[in-house]
């Protein structure tokens, strides 16, 4: 099957307009000026299906369609903060496909009536984000930004900001105070970003991913797009596979395919290196629940992890083999948590520290059973009471690990 | 039914409140508590801390028809959401039915008070702040009794920050609420402390240089759920429940700020009762809930070691401690036989009761009209008494389609609480208006700013008046749009200051805005309305009063005019240098300090009545000791004409005695008959003197009404530590224009002619040296040293340099300046600040 997003690895040099326009690059957005009114275009992303690919799969076309109409200060915002554990699907797009994210931002614009497009990337990204700069140098010189873009009276900036690395910055109100110039912390919503968003303007905050999957749309239309996938994900998603596992590296996969074939197919993941067995995989990075062997048939798509207690998120693929200590790997991404709260509501804060405090005790093989209970306590007393979804994720890495496996919690409990 | 009225049902109660209005604030009017910490009814809501999580039902819609879902009961469906919800951050709708005691509900109290004391340190016994802690107090309320924490696992963190050298961080207490840091950016614009790093390493740090500058930091120890911000002045000074709260008003504040003085007995002073601190007490119509640093921290003079406590008689050149009646009687016999060339000079930091008492021992007992401030430097009490803000405004209600004007004053350093409430006016969409020398503070906020050169104060004030009369659609410069603005506004409140001015010109401008507010404007003025009228930026807390009874040489108490007039304040100085004069009875004030009057000239006899052996105090023959206002209880009338009561908060020191008891023993001597048994008394019989008054005694004064937001008491964790009005919000007597017809004012021509090239000004500083303050030894590092502000091509004529040090002489005084060339003075103006007041523009030169 020919790439839809990851293009750049069928077109040598697909990063330069030059090479971009010559495989119908930026026709999608004539196609879009040309033939379709604003509101004509968010139909079509909204018959299409297409849900968020930053982890929450929230309908974009939906999104978008949030927007008030009419002219006026509107933004359009990228979000490349991409810092989720196990992922690393957007620094590709941006390094080797960036026209198609671009593309992809520019008909949002369109749809919506934004004049201008920031792309906040994680501070991480310098590199990345200076090869994305060129692109964007590219297409203000070839008349693709600024002002009547192709010649139409449709105007649109666009400019590139870096975080300071911060994992909450990838949520997206967090991300546009950190945006503003404001402390990286989110806001309680209401107000939400689509009616006060950056600098308490109408918003729209998309993945890097999701606005690579719009110019296609355009291109093929809705139909093409929904006759990929499964009954509630649609189209291609790129997966993020990583750990034990023979051919880590991204993959992009049209929803549906099960774990089991990502994981051992050749074509894929090439099953676990050293003849080593299957424990468990984290299908959303640190954020999601481990998921074991017995769900290893369920389609890789936004539904299909529900009866396993586990969302399939951004797709970062995180495979572990027999020989992880459970609470080891509890114990890390707790830490990572602990890290990267921002501080602002109080169960998060004080939560994911007490956690680490906890996990780093009976790893260490001090902790009681009154430990493994309050652990379990504290992390249920986090979930739905904090002020975004960190708080939520925070609590994964515990009720996963201590659902399958509260024996190897129970092993290193002091005797 | 009312339309901005919403019914929503709270714990199975019924409440209508307005549109807009929070779940929480909601709940505190049927006295439905909902705790909080990060919410403050006086900011903008996050929802950080997740302590106020109730559960929120909304009823169900059809969605076709838009019809309310009914249960088989008949009662509205209502849909509970996912989760609880921040009762914080939710505003309220019709049908809205809140829980607040379901087991959720209580759970989440339960745990996120576990969650906060899990990193909060067990010091209750040390804090400052226990005992009126929101945060123990919830944690008994709602907290789970037991601790799941192992101690071991708690974090530590500093405990002796200093943000500034007024207040102190303790990073282990706090809970990272923000309240500090929204203050500081929402209410007063310094966004000078704010949140660094992230996660449990969430801290504050000030931004500034020095630390936490601004003029407002200490409320934000008030509403600090936890004891993590304290001041150095209260820091580990007494515990909560020990304090007896005195309430009192700001001893500077001329905008009459209420405040509270905790005070406590102590085995250190004697078994004394000191002050600890001073804390806000709320008036909605006043101060809020806010006082400045100047007003919190000011106290200390009246515990100075260096107070006067005994009568001293000059024997044989040197000043002698004697007995009240030997100082008395001398007095009394040296002010009679001198009774042809007498006179009277007094601050306007005094009470009500002592300035009448002066006033009525000069014209009863003595005769003589020859009474004045000793600093007078604004006139307009007078014109304030026809056209002031009317009586029941407050600056609160001031909002879109209102106009405040601005004249020569920098509020920000003379009454912070005025900058404060005129800044928010402004924000709640009040056209703004300011017309200054330089730029000021308010500046940002205003909607027009006009800077007049030197001298053209009065021609441009008038211009503004000039083009207000005339009916414009289209203006032809910003002065005109300003004007239309002005005359057209609903409501019209002017400020007017006297920066640059001379007393006559002050008494010009204040006619001048008079006559702008009698203007009418569709057959309405502005004069005598509610939400209307004029301010004078007194210099100090009772320069109202003053006025009002009667320190004046043509106005008798009252406003009464006299029949012939006394010497004002200059000619009085100018009668002591050529012994016009005999004798001089100074109250409350430093002449000679101020650079008012350079010696005792040509006096037989020099009586001053004060708190400390001041410059003119060391040149007297008698000194007589005055009690602080913190010694005894008094009345205070601010700018806005609110007459407001003080309570007495401490023991009085030595054999000091209030200030209007040795004005009525002195005139006891001259026959005047007993002194009054109290100040509440005294007010009675002023009260019947002074028409303003009438109708006003100590009872009425100290009536109070239900304030919104709630504080105070068992609220100590919504509106903070500062002190419910229990004690009196005073009450504003009515301008003339209220009820009579006022005419125009008849306003000379004339403006003042510069007579240097570079004139002098001097401006205003908040903490600028003076009798009050020199005492307070915790505001020392803060008096505001001579400055010369320049501007940059000036400074290169004469010059000077930014940072420099120079000598200058003005006013026949040679003086030690700072050079301060950074774009706070205008192409060919000085300015002076950090030196007591001199009127008008001064000539300067360089030494």
């Amino acid at each position: 099957m020919a790439y839809i997003l990851l293009r750049h690895r069928d077109i040598e040099n697909l990063h330069k307009l030059d090479v971009y326009r010559e495989h119908g690059g930026y026709e999608a957005l004539q196609k879009a000026i040309d033939e379709y009114t604003p509101a004509e275009v968010i139909d079509i992303v909204k018959a299409s299906q297409l849900r968020g690919r930053g982890g929450a799969g929230f309908p974009t076309g939906l999104k978008w369609s949030f927007i008030p109409k009419g002219p006026g200060e509107k933004y359009i915002t990228i979000n490349s903060d991409e810092s989720e554990m196990g992922t690393f699907k957007d620094r590709e797009l941006l390094e080797y496909n960036p026209h198609q994210v671009i593309e992809g931002a520019l008909i949002a614009a369109y749809a919506v009536g934004a004049p201008q497009i920031y792309n906040y990337m994680r501070g991480e990204f310098m590199d990345i984000g200076y090869h994305f700069e060129e692109a964007i140098l590219e297409c203000y010189a070839a008349g693709l930004l600024g002002e009547n873009i192709l010649g139409s009276d449709f105007s649109c900036d666009m400019s590139a900001y870096y975080g300071a690395g911060a994992y909450i910055c990838g949520e997206e109100t967090a991300l546009l105070n950190s945006l503003m110039g404001e402390l990286g912390q989110p806001w309680a919503k209401p107000p939400f970003p689509a009616i006060e968003g950056l600098y308490f303007k109408p918003t729209v905050v998309n993945n890097t991913e999701t606005l690579a999957n719009v110019p296609p749309i355009i291109t093929n239309g809705a139909e093409w797009y929904t006759s990929m996938g499964t009954e509630k994900s649609k189209g291609p998603k790129i997966v993020c596979l990583s750990g034990h596992i023979n051919k880590p590296g991204n993959y992009e996969i049209v929803m549906g395919m099960t774990f089991r074939e990502l994981l051992f197919s050749g074509e894929y993941g090439g099953g676990i290196p050293n003849g080593k067995e299957f424990k468990g995989l984290l299908p959303s990075g640190g954020s999601g629940p481990v998921i074991t062997a017995d769900a290893l048939d369920a389609p890789i798509s936004y539904e299909g992890l529900d009866v396993y207690g586990s969302v399939m998120g951004s797709a970062s693929v995180v495979v572990m083999d027999e020989t992880v200590d459970m609470v080891w790997a509890a114990m890390k991404m707790e830490h990572f948590f602990k890290h990267e709260s921002c501080g602002k509501c109080t169960p998060c804060r004080e939560g994911t520290y007490w956690m680490d405090q906890l996990l780093h005790r009976i790893y260490e093989g001090e902790g009681t059973l009154q430990d493994l209970d309050v652990l379990k306590s504290v992390a249920n007393r986090i979930g739905g009471r904090t002020l975004c979804a960190l708080g939520d994720f925070a609590i994964n890495p515990v009720l996963g690990t201590v659902r399958h496996f509260s024996n190897e919690y129970e092993a290193k409990i002091k005797k | 039914m009312n339309d901005d009225l919403v019914k929503l049902t709270i714990d199975g109660i019924e409440v209508d409140v307005p549109k807009g209005t929070l779940v929480v604030d909601a709940a505190k009017k049927i006295h439905v508590d909902i705790p909080v910490f990060c919410y403050h009814p006086k900011l903008e809501p996050v929802g950080m801390c997740r302590m106020c999580l109730v559960e929120i039902g909304l009823p169900m819609r059809d969605r076709g028809t838009g019809e309310l879902l009914l249960d088989d009961d008949g009662s509205p469906k209502l849909n509970f959401g996912r989760g609880l919800q921040t009762g914080c951050t939710v505003r309220v709708s019709e049908g809205m039915v809140v829980r607040t005691t379901t087991e959720p509900v209580k759970e989440v109290r339960e745990d996120v008070i576990s969650f906060l004391l899990s990193s909060h340190p067990l010091d209750c016994p040390i804090c400052d702040k226990g005992g009126e802690c929101p945060l123990q107090n919830l944690t008994m309320e709602y907290g789970p009794g037991v601790s799941q924490m192992d101690y071991s696992l708690k974090m530590h963190n500093e405990k002796q920050v200093p943000l500034g050298d007024l207040i102190y961080l303790d990073r282990e207490r706090c809970i990272q609420c923000a309240r500090c840091i929204r203050f500081q950016e929402e209410i007063v614009d310094d966004p000078v402390i704010q949140f660094h790093n992230r996660g449990r390493a969430l801290e504050i740090v000030t931004m500034s240089e020095p630390g936490f500058d601004s003029y407002w930091s200490g409320n934000t120890t008030d509403i600090c759920p936890v004891g993590a911000l304290t001041s150095s002045d209260f820091r580990f000074g007494a515990r909560p429940w020990e304090l007896t709260p005195v309430p009192s008003l700001s001893p500077h504040s001329p905008a009459g700020a209420n405040i509270v003085m905790s005070t406590r007995r102590e085995a250190k002073s004697g078994g004394r009762s000191v002050i600890k601190r001073i804390v806000p007490r709320q008036n909605e119509w006043v101060n809020e809930i806010w006082i400045s640093d100047r007003d919190r921290f000011v106290h200390h003079f009246a515990d100075a070691p260096d107070r006067l406590q005994k009568p001293l008689i000059r024997k044989n050149g040197e000043l002698t401690e004697v007995s009240w009646d030997e100082a008395l009687d001398l007095v009394a016999e040296k002010l009679q036989a001198h009774s042809t060339a007498v006179a009277g000079l007094s601050g306007d930091r005094l009470s009500n009761e002592d300035l009448y008492a002066f006033q009525h021992l000069f014209r009863r007992g003595l005769g003589s009209n020859n009474l004045d401030l000793a600093n007078r430097r604004l006139a307009g009490g007078d014109v304030t008494a026809q056209v002031g803000l009317a009586s029941g405004s407050n600056l609160q209600d001031l909002g879109a389609g209102d106009a405040i004007l601005v004249v020569a004053s920098d509020l920000h350093e003379e009454e912070p609480i005025w900058w404060l409430r005129v800044k928010q006016a402004s924000e709640r969409g009040a056209t703004l208006v300011v017309l200054n020398l330089r730029p000021t503070r308010l500046d940002k906020y205003a909607d027009y700013v006009f800077r007049y050169a030197p001298g053209e104060a009065i021609v441009t004030v008038r211009q503004l008046v000039n083009a207000a009369k005339v009916e414009t659609d289209t203006a032809v410069d910003q002065l005109t749009a300003a004007a239309d603005t002005l005359i057209k506004a609903n409501n019209l409140v002017a400020f007017y200051g006297y920066e640059g001015l001379t007393y006559t010109e002050t008494d010009t401008l204040a006619k001048l805005l008079a006559n702008l507010l009698l203007l009418k404007n569709e057959d309405k003025a502005h004069a005598g309305q509610i939400n209307s009228g004029l301010i004078p930026v007194w210099p100090h807390n009772n320069s109202q009063g003053a006025w009002d009874m009667g320190i004046h040489p043509a106005l008798a108490a009252g406003y009464q005019p006299v029949e012939a007039s006394g010497m004002d304040a200059a000619t009085i100085y100018e009668a002591v240098h050529n012994g016009g004069l005999k004798a001089l009875y100074v109250m409350g004030a430093d002449p000679v300090g101020d650079g008012r009057m350079p010696n005792r000239g040509q006096l037989d006899f020099l009586v001053v009545q004060e708190l400390f052996l001041t410059e003119t105090a060391k040149l007297a023959d008698v000194v007589l000791p005055a009690q602080s206002w913190a010694e005894r209880e008094g009345t205070f009338t601010s700018g806005e004409r609110r007459v407001q009561r003080y309570y007495q908060a401490i023991s009085p020191l030595g054999e000091c005695r209030p200030d209007w008891q040795i004005a009525a023993q002195i005139g006891e001597r001259l026959d005047m008959g007993k002194p009054a048994f109290a100040a509440s008394l005294l007010f009675r019989d002023l009260a019947k003197v002074v028409p303003q008054y009438k109708g006003m005694d100590y009872r009425s004064l100290a009536k109070v009404a239900e304030q919104w937001p709630l504080v105070g008491g068992d609220d100590v964790y919504y509106g903070g530590t500062s002190y419910k009005n229990e004690a009196g919000l005073g009450q504003q007597w009515a301008a003339a224009a209220e009820t009579d017809e006022v005419g125009l004012f008849e306003v000379a021509d004339g403006d003042t002619a510069v007579t240097t090239n570079l004139p002098l000004v001097r401006i205003a500083a908040l903490y600028t040296p003076g009798t009050l303050i020199n005492h307070t030894p915790m505001l020392a590092d803060r008096l505001a040293a001579p400055t010369l502000h320049l501007y940059a091509d000036d400074a290169q004529i004469i010059g000077l340099q930014d940072g420099g040090e120079t000598v200058i002489q003005v006013n026949g005084r040679s003086l030690s300046v700072q050079v301060c060339v950074n774009g706070h003075a205008p192409a060919g103006l000085a300015l002076l600040s950090g030196v007591p007041w001199f009127p008008g523009m001064a000539e300067f030169e360089i030494l």
